[in-house]
């Protein structure tokens, strides 16, 4: 089979018709990330509707996050934005008692113009929490891009490295704090700091920050942190790297409003992009990688079960999650074939690393470039699903049934949010929710009903 | 603007789409912002629809605030109708296009001139009535506007079926147990020899919807949707409706016999006879139905005086009150209704059967009521079920809001003579079994974990001795927190900080007092 391999990546741009969630979902991980936070969503009962029901256990668990649900009088302006919002904040502050109160901005605030970023500095000094403000809205992003715009309002609150200049002292101490690892001073080679960005469980945190140590880097700290007042140290000098694709935002901000160095790297998603993860910080930091090779085919080789399951099966991304470029390459580089890259918005600077490492991939992979379609259309996408017949449709909810009656195996794209896939070490993970459908259609093999729909 | 962590009954829109995507070949547009097509996702995780939701979103996004949405609202409908031939295309506004306040209807009338389907604009008001209102106010709607379609077009059917036959609306998409119940309802009235005329919203074509006013009467068995559009059909062609809902075996008679009534005015001249469904109610409600032989039955017994609380929608919390109290025996502490708007009716049928009524849509109101009267059961929704988990008080969940296992594959309805069976198994098996019951204090329980301290016990100040302590320990789980709260409650009141077991002793015979 001879394949025609063209040199060059290629962009599409469709409706924008397509099924996400909505970003204020984002609350649903940071609240549980960032310990002492609380999220207030100020927005209506349809908001609040697609939290519950998406959340869905979580709710009746006390979680640290409400809806300001806005009502007739809110939207007529017949009552005081400030005072409501104040009288919330003082509910909740007596109720939680939160170190920070994160208003989510949402379409309704949007459309009525309504002044959170004006409001916030007042009430943050009436009522003595700090207020951040996110306008996480669906009219402007989708889904995880969420978090991208409450981590681009956090790295403004973040300490700032010129105030604590001849405090050195109280710099090292912080450095120092925010370690995974405890360490004597002596064996830390950068003193430069690095601050690497993007909400990862802990664990997964720790996870990398330890695959950095053995290179003898350190990570003086994330954003976010696990408790807000532990915010890192940004400022000139201070190099960041983000760790998932969609926190173009957060990136933009650390370099032209912190005055960070950005390194642009592809992410640490699956054992190939940790390796260059990790290779892309080392060069930066002057520092010589050592024994990542080994570590990346070590990895490959405990895949070996899945990757016999995967190889050359076909893949087709519908995108909702911005996850998809490096989940794309990773699967590519476990021998599948993409079909298309469906994903809500490509940032292609941001990315850069990112979509060049796809290319090199598929070079020495030998397989067809993936078409990247941007903003897609849900129906056209299915129809091309319908021609193509690929082995697996990564989807949301609202299609996967629906293409699994109709004989397509699908795997939901939300789980990949949630789920921990970054590092060395959760490379399997990703593999396990690829191939799961796999593997249920091999323990069904003996059932011949796959296609369940009536023809009319 | 409120404090809120959790809602009953969902925004507007979700009613719309609700009864937009149950009838066959409809499709809804929503005006939207991206991300608000939620309703998608429940309808194919929830209930496990093969077929894609036939509802897609004209996405609201920062040029459409600059420049307006006609173009884009009306090319989506357009493209819909060449797309996937539906016969009515309903566009669905949201929470974020009502503040717009761009006018729809106008888009509406454009599209219309160019699409074969038929365009109509949901009349819905986001901030005044809920997803339950919503979905009765959108059936309403487009009802009228099929019938208001039949009459210009002059192929109105107003001639009565020969046979006796009934229209069953409100059994719609995501409706809990609807699918079920709408077998058994069928199952009963073939048994009556009814004939159904037509079933709407589930599984209906619109361009049926015309030969409504040939059934002899309408059945609306939940009254949060349904009851608009069989106003409507009394008011226009004086078609009788019952809105009695047939739960439990006292009010299946009573719908029977409503039934037996109505077609009994029609009878005589058009049937040679009217009919007389008695023997029939008797038979059913003694020898198919289980629940009137359960509930002279020795298990039953032990049930007797047992302390339950009810809350969920007006139909539902409203018919198990009365089963519970009248068919079962069990005291109904306290009743309750998410439905405001409903609040009169609820007050009156369920007035006579429980010691206190709560209307309201806030649930951690209901959470301190049922923490207050510590009932042996709740009858509730998911929202009663976890507050029973965290206070230790089993939970059967008989409304929505529901989760994915209240979308059962068996065969569960809550109407009819089976619906009972169902009913009296779940109330029964929600109640610590009877003789396990009397076993467990008899041997003071067969758990000896320690002392749980509930959240909801304040015992500051107090201190538990070993010997009061052990006692504690020997009393069943499932009263022991409550044993515990009254003995705390006795100790202070008398000034006593260490509780001993004679405290205990005292404090029990003070309650028995």
């Amino acid at each position: 089979m001879s394949i025609e391999i063209s040199e060059t990546l290629t962009f599409e741009c469709e409706t924008g018709n397509y099924h996400t969630f909505c970003p204020i979902s984002c609350v649903a991980w940071l609240y549980q990330k960032i310990e002492d936070s609380f999220f207030l969503v100020v927005g209506t009962k349809t908001c609040g509707y697609f939290l519950q029901n998406a959340l869905g256990v979580m709710i009746f668990a006390e979680p640290r996050y409400a809806m300001a649900e806005l009502e007739e009088g809110d939207i007529s302006a017949q009552l005081n934005d400030y005072q409501e919002l104040k009288r919330l904040c003082v509910q909740v502050k007596e109720a939680r008692n939160p170190s920070v109160i994160i208003w989510i901005g949402t379409c309704t605030t949007e459309i009525v113009k309504m002044d959170l970023e004006g409001m916030a500095p007042k009430l943050e000094t009436d009522i003595g929490i700090p207020i951040v403000v996110a306008r996480a809205n669906g009219l402007d992003y989708a889904f995880t891009q969420g978090e991208d715009t409450v981590l681009a309002a956090m790295a403004h609150r973040c300490p700032d490295q010129e105030l604590l200049l001849g405090k050195e002292q109280k710099i090292e101490d912080k450095l120092i704090k925010n370690e995974f690892f405890i360490s004597s001073k002596s064996d830390t080679s950068n003193k430069i700091p690095l601050v690497l960005f993007g909400s990862l469980p802990s664990t997964v945190a720790s996870q990398l920050g330890s695959e950095l140590k053995r290179q003898s880097i350190n990570v003086s700290g994330w954003l976010p942190a696990q408790r807000y007042t532990d915010l890192p140290v940004l400022g000139n000098g201070v190099y960041v790297c983000g760790v998932n694709p969609f926190l173009s935002r957060t990136a933009t901000t650390l370099m032209r409003r912190r005055k960070c160095k950005l390194i642009g790297a592809p992410f640490p998603i699956g054992p190939d992009g940790t390796r260059a993860w990790i290779e892309k910080i080392c060069l930066v930091f002057g520092v010589r990688a050592q024994g990542l090779e080994e570590r990346e085919q070590q990895v490959w080789g405990n895949l070996k079960n899945y990757i016999d399951l995967v190889r050359n099966k076909s893949v087709f991304f519908m995108g909702d999650n911005l996850l998809e470029i490096s989940l794309a390459r990773f699967l590519i580089r476990c021998g599948m074939i993409v079909y298309e890259i469906g994903i809500p918005y490509m940032d292609k600077r941001y990315q850069a690393a990112e979509l060049e490492f796809l290319r090199t991939t598929c070079k020495k992979m030998r397989v067809p470039m993936p078409r990247i379609v941007e903003k897609p259309d849900n129906y056209s996408q299915i129809q091309r699903i319908r021609e193509l017949q690929p082995d697996l449709a990564i989807t949301g909810m609202a299609h996967a049934n629906p293409l699994e009656a109709r004989g397509i195996s699908t795997k939901w794209s939300v789980e990949f949010t949630f789920a921990q896939i970054h590092g060395f070490v959760n490379a399997k993970d990703i593999l396990e929710l690829v191939t799961r459908p796999l593997r249920r259609n091999n323990s069904l093999e003996n059932s011949n009903w796959t296609d369940l729909v009536r023809t009319k | 603007m409120k404090l809120a962590y959790w809602m009953y009954a969902g925004p507007a829109h979700i009613g719309t789409l609700r009864v937009a995507s149950s009838f066959k070949n409809v499709h809804a547009i929503m005006h939207a912002p991206l991300g608000d097509d939620y309703f998608n996702v429940m309808r194919s995780m929830l209930g496990r629809e093969r077929d894609f939701t036939p509802v897609t979103a004209s996405i609201v996004d920062r040029h459409v605030l600059a420049r307006g949405s006609q173009e884009k609202v009306v090319g989506n409908i357009v493209h819909r109708d060449k797309q996937e031939r539906p016969d009515l295309i309903v566009l669905t506004p949201t929470c974020t296009s009502s503040i717009l306040q761009e006018d729809l209807q106008n888009f509406v009338d454009r599209a219309s001139a160019v699409s074969d389907s038929d365009v109509i604009l949901a009349d819905v008001n986001h901030y005044r009535v809920n997803e339950l209102q919503a979905a009765d106010r959108t059936l309403e709607q487009v009802v009228r506007h099929y019938l208001d379609k039949a009459r210009r077009m002059e192929n109105l059917n107003l001639s009565l079926t020969d046979k006796p036959s009934v229209n069953i609306i409100g059994i719609f998409t995501l409706g809990f147990h609807n699918q079920h119940d709408c077998r058994e309802l069928k199952r009963l009235l073939q048994d009556l020899g009814i004939g159904i005329n037509e079933v709407i919203p589930e599984g209906g074509f619109v361009e049926d919807l015309y030969q409504l006013p040939k059934a002899w009467f309408n059945l609306v068995p939940y009254r949060e949707t349904g009851l608009m559009t069989a106003i409507y059909l009394e008011k226009e062609f004086g078609m009788p409706y019952i809105s009695r809902t047939p739960m439990g075996v006292l009010d299946i008679a009573n719908c029977i016999r409503q039934i037996q009534k109505h077609i009994n005015t029609w009878a005589p001249c058009l049937l040679d006879e009217g009919v007389n469904y008695e023997t029939y109610i008797d038979d059913q409600t003694r020898f198919v139905s289980q629940a009137a032989w359960f509930s002279r039955s020795i298990d039953c017994q032990n049930l007797t005086g047992k302390k339950a609380v009810v809350f969920g929608d007006a139909t539902h919390a409203a018919s198990i009150t009365k089963i519970l109290a009248c068919e079962m025996g069990i005291r109904v502490s306290c009743a309750g209704t998410y439905c405001k708007h409903d609040e009169e009716w609820f007050k009156e049928r369920v007035r006579n059967f429980c010691d206190e009524i709560l209307v309201t849509d806030d649930h951690t109101e209901v959470g301190d009521v049922i923490a207050r009267v510590e009932p042996s059961a709740i009858f509730g929704t998911q929202m009663e079920r976890h507050i029973g988990k965290r206070l230790d008080i089993p939970c059967g969940v008989i409304s929505s809001p529901v989760h994915i296992q209240n979308f059962p594959l068996g065969y569960r309805p809550f109407l009819g003579y089976e619906g009972t069976n169902q009913i009296a198994d779940l109330v029964y098996n929600s109640f610590t079994l009877g003789m396990e019951d009397h076993l467990l204090e008899i041997f003071g329980g067969h758990d000896t974990k320690e002392v749980i301290t509930k959240s909801l016990s304040t015992d500051m100040g107090l201190t538990w001795d070993y010997e009061s302590q052990s006692e504690l320990n020997k009393i069943p789980g499932f009263v022991r927190g409550r044993v515990k709260r009254n003995t705390e409650k006795f100790a202070r009141q008398n000034g006593i900080t260490r509780i001993t077991a004679e405290v205990m002793y005292a404090a029990k015979e003070a309650l028995n007092a």
